[in-house]
């Protein structure tokens, strides 16, 4: 990782510039903001474990608490919730066994809602570690929770 | 292929992210010959063109890079950084422009760095756009296979989710490692941007429109549209429509040929109540406005913008309240808590709209949700505060007898029936974590 995060710092003029590309490969490696892991992010920038913590919770995208190996993210602004995104998400909820922001018990996967996730037009949208399924209605959320609890 | 196709043309019949496909089209000769040219001269065609930002500001680029100091008039590195940060409520027009011409960006970005003397360039990506990510990294490196960068070099970076981040200051605080938190202005960043050094952002749109007007001229491209709207935009059309996406059109095409012709109108009998015409921040239109063009000019005279270009249609079944309670939900998510108006403010509205909702509220919080708006409008260090408080101020404005009918009736008038009844937010997200360690 130490390596890795050097060759993105020659990338910029600036050290500092590799603080989010440097975040994100140490919660891809951690699967969360590990105290462990903003200290070896620190370490590889000469930064404090404290200034990478102030970055990193400024940002959604960066998990400071444990969270399910899957992210399962459903966009709940206007457009979608216009078009019953409110629907998709209860029917994960009900799928899920948990509510929106929870994490399952087996720590397999995490439902939030999102803001706009811009695929507006084809809402509701569903984001599965970040690869969007649009547009998602009520009855193809089991196929969706199938599939991610099978590891698709 | 629509006529009025420029920053999306051939991409209906090829696949443009492919640089022979892209090549095909015409693709990277208008760089070779704008690389002939003096960068004055391509300055100058943009200016003829008189293309406004398609960020949201509508700022016309010519003069913009015009501010940049010329070779030798700053000690410092020129650069230039597109804003790829989309996340304005109704918006993703920029995805499509990323994920089908992935060249016209980067040919865009090149002959913009060449016009204002850059040779440093960042794309500042939205974190959550990981396919729009490896599609624009794929075309990146077939442009440095085909020998295309000179002595330009493109750095991707990816944001990790913060609207604020669009914001041009905040964008590059962000890039700049920081906290994402707006600059005060001046300096402007045409001065003093990136790591203190004169610095161009501009749109995605924006951009990748630039190798079109290089290739016809300015003159051509100022003949299409309006004359306070030059050229087309990539309308992002959704909500309550029959066939939402993208619509690359002329600007002056009016709001009815949009939903209707190209959007196939409305679902079922439902009539439009309400249009947001630019982005959730901007003020809502009514269905008497449907005639109105979209242009920059004519939005302005209705008091409201043409913004990203994100057309919301919204039929008889939503309750303004809701809709302002989720609206006002997202800009106190997203508020970046340097300012106390927008941090307070944010909070405060959403509180009112709440209780407004459930019927708690009494007369004088009616009046009261107003005068937060009238505490923000204006007095915030970046337009966030505005953007959070016009739309609210306009839905009372232009809805105030259902504003009241929630405070007369001590509830919703449209009991459990309004398209956004149980709307969740993420500021109300639930927490709960995993009771198992998550193995590495
Ligand atoms: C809160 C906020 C969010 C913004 N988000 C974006 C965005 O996602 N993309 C964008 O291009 N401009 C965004 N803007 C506008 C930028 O500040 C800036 O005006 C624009 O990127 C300039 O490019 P243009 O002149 O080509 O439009 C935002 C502005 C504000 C105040
Ligand atoms: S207006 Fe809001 S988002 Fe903008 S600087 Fe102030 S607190 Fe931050
Ligand atoms: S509102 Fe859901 S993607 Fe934009």
């Amino acid at each position: 990782m130490y390596d890795e995060i050097q060759e993105i710092k020659a990338q910029y003029p600036r050290t500092r510039s590799a603080v989010l590309p440097a975040l994100r490969i140490a919660q891809q490696r951690y699967g969360w903001l590990t105290p462990d892991a903003l200290r070896e992010v620190a370490d590889a920038l000469d930064e404090t474990p404290a200034f990478c913590q102030s970055v990193a919770s400024f940002y959604d995208m960066f998990h400071l608490a444990p969270v399910g190996r899957r992210l399962v993210e459903v966009c709940t602004n206007i457009s979608c919730a216009l078009v019953g995104a409110q629907q998709v998400l209860e029917a994960f909820e009900q799928e899920l066994g948990i509510r929106a922001g929870e994490t399952t018990d087996d720590g397999q996967v995490t439902l939030r809602a999102l803001e706009c996730a811009g695929g507006c037009g084809w809402g509701t949208v569903v984001a599965v570690d970040h690869r969007y399924r649009e547009p998602v209605r009520p009855e193809d959320v089991p196929a969706i929770v199938q599939e991610v609890r099978d590891g698709g | 292929m629509a006529a009025s196709e420029i920053v999306l043309a051939g991409a209906a019949d090829r696949d443009l992210t492919q640089i022979d496909a892209y090549r095909e089209v015409g693709g990277y000769a208008t760089l070779d010959r704008a690389r002939g040219m003096g960068p004055q001269a391509v300055l100058d065609e943009l200016l003829t063109a008189d293309i406004k930002g398609r960020g949201g500001a509508g700022f016309p680029m010519g003069r913009k890079a015009s501010f940049i100091p010329k070779p030798g008039q700053n000690p410092n590195p020129t650069y230039l950084t597109v804003n790829a940060d989309e996340s304005e409520p109704g918006t993703f027009k920029d995805r499509e422009i990323m994920l089908r011409v992935p060249h016209r960006l980067i040919e865009g970005c090149l002959i913009t760095a060449h016009a204002i003397g850059s040779r440093n360039v960042f794309i500042y990506i939205r974190g959550e756009y990981l396919r729009e990510f490896e599609i624009i990294r794929a075309a990146l490196e077939q442009a440095h296979g085909a020998g295309l960068m000179g002595d330009v070099t493109i750095v991707l970076h990816r944001g990790a989710g913060a609207y604020i981040c669009g914001e041009e200051t905040a964008l590059l605080e962000s890039l700049e490692g920081e906290r994402g938190q707006p600059r005060t202005k001046p300096p402007f960043p045409a001065i003093a941007g990136l790591y203190a050094s004169p610095t161009l952002i501009n749109n995605v749109e924006t951009i990748a429109t630039v190798p079109a007007i290089v290739e016809h001229g300015g003159a051509w491209y100022a003949d299409q549209g309006t004359e306070g709207s030059r050229g087309t935009r990539v309308f992002s059309l959704s909500g309550n429509v029959r066939r939402g996406g993208n619509y690359e059109l002329e600007l002056g095409t009016t709001l009815r040929d949009l939903i209707y012709h190209h959007g196939g109108g409305l679902p079922g009998s439902r009539r439009i109540k309400a249009i947001i015409p630019g982005g959730s921040s901007v003020p809502v239109l009514t269905a008497d406005d449907i005639d109105t063009p979209l242009t920059f000019e004519a939005m302005a005279d209705k008091g409201t913008f043409l913004g990203s270009g994100a057309v919301i249609v919204i039929d008889d079944r939503c309750c303004m309240v809701q809709l302002g309670l989720r609206v006002a939900q997202f800009y106190m998510h997203e508020s970046c808590g340097k300012c106390t108006p927008c941090r307070e403010g944010t909070r405060w509205m959403v509180q009112i709209l709440r209780k407004i909702e459930d019927g708690r509220a009494e007369q004088a919080e009616l009046d009261l949700l107003l005068d937060v708006c009238d505490r923000i409008l204006g007095k915030c260090l970046c337009p966030l505060g505005d953007a959070a408080a016009m739309p609210i101020a306009s839905y009372v404005d232009k809805f105030r007898a259902e504003f009241q009918a929630h405070i007369d009736a001590g509830g919703c008038p449209y009991k459990g029936e309004s398209s956004l009844e149980r709307v969740f937010a993420p500021v109300d997200q639930h927490t709960h974590h995993p009771t198992v360690e998550v193995p590495a």
